[in-house]
């Protein structure tokens, strides 16, 4: 799929996991999109393997936008995204934007075959400067 | 520590004893944890580093820059939580700064700019009640030339330290005013490393 991706970082599962599925139901399928949540044990947390294996699912050519909620879960991406390295980390974006807005509004920009830059703007606007 | 004991460091030894003093800290670190964080700070230390144990033979074959990138990698893989990356950038950094043959100088110079790698990837900095806390005054003892047994004390002071401060960064700053009077997990979990490794690398380290 030539659209940008949307990945879906959350400390817990079911935040993530509903967040896709709103983004499912309010965009569709034309975007490509994964989620994870949760440490890997059962509890609240973010988990660098489960989010370089997000980012993969939702690769594309176009690029990612990554959503993401508290603090560790945007250390976690960083860390993901530079462990991907180039060059496909240069096109990896994670935003500074609510998740589930931000998720919302990116995939729908992306949807319509936005480039990556517009994607992470729009989802940016959500964000107070 | 001379050029030729910094080389022969046993590796394996190392990776033992400190494998040993998180686990057998763990629930310390987890009441520490419990406190001001979300109380899995010590079992998350400690599955990192048996993660790093159970490969101990193979990160012991690689020379030391390697080994330690390899131990790095294993943390932010397997601690999770904020403390992976953290402490993962840690060890990734220093891996990557150490020259192949280091002295002294040269270990204390790479460990600080690993210090400046980790405070990037939390941005945050000294005084924020973090792992920074213990790790700055470290530094700056190994570049002091300090003995070994003293970087541990000076360690342990530091995270002492960090009771009253108050948390500005990480999931302690929800707690605002709070987080003061608790030791911060995170610099505790320094100060224990440290005192691992200059036991086991000696006196003289």
């Amino acid at each position: 799929m030539s659209n940008v991706g949307i990945v879906i970082v959350s400390h817990s599962p079911l935040v993530a996991e509903g967040t896709a599925d709103m983004v499912r139901q309010m965009v569709g399928n034309e975007v490509p999109l994964a989620w994870c949540g949760g440490n890997g044990q059962g509890g609240l947390g973010t988990n660098v393997e489960a989010i370089m294996g997000a980012i993969d699912t939702a690769w594309s050519e176009a690029g990612v936008a990554i959503l993401v909620d508290l603090g560790g879960a945007e250390t976690n991406s960083e860390m993901a995204v530079e462990m991907i390295g180039e060059p496909r980390a240069a096109k990896i974006v994670i935003c500074n934007a609510p998740i589930v807005e931000g998720a919302v509004m990116a995939a729908t920009e992306a949807s319509g075959g936005a480039s990556l830059r517009e994607v992470v703007a729009t989802a940016h606007e959500l964000s107070p400067a | 520590m001379s050029a030729e004991t910094m080389t022969q460091i046993d590796l394996k030894a190392l990776i033992t004893a400190v494998a040993d003093t998180v686990a057998a800290h763990a629930e310390e670190l987890t009441a520490l944890d419990q406190a001001i964080g979300d109380g899995d700070h010590g079992l998350n230390m400690k599955r990192g580093f048996e993660a790093v144990r159970a490969d101990a033979d193979q990160i012991a074959a690689k020379p030391l820059p390697e080994a330690l990138k390899a131990i790095g990698t294993k943390l932010v893989m397997t601690v999770g939580g904020a403390s992976g990356p953290l402490f993962g950038t840690l060890f990734m950094a220093l891996g990557k700064e150490l020259p192949a043959e280091p002295d002294t100088g040269g270990f204390a110079t790479a460990f600080g700019k690993a210090i400046e790698a980790v405070a990037a990837r939390g941005k945050s900095q000294l005084g924020q009640k973090t792992m920074l806390d213990v790790l700055y005054p470290v530094q700056a003892a190994m570049v002091a030339g300090t003995s070994g047994v003293e970087i541990a004390i000076a360690a342990d002071a530091a995270a002492e330290k960090t009771v009253p401060m108050k948390a500005s960064r990480g999931r302690a700053s929800f707690l605002g005013d709070r987080s003061i009077g608790h030791m911060d997990p995170g610099a505790r979990s320094v100060a224990l490393l440290v005192r691992a490794v200059v036991e086991t690398v000696g006196e003289d380290a």
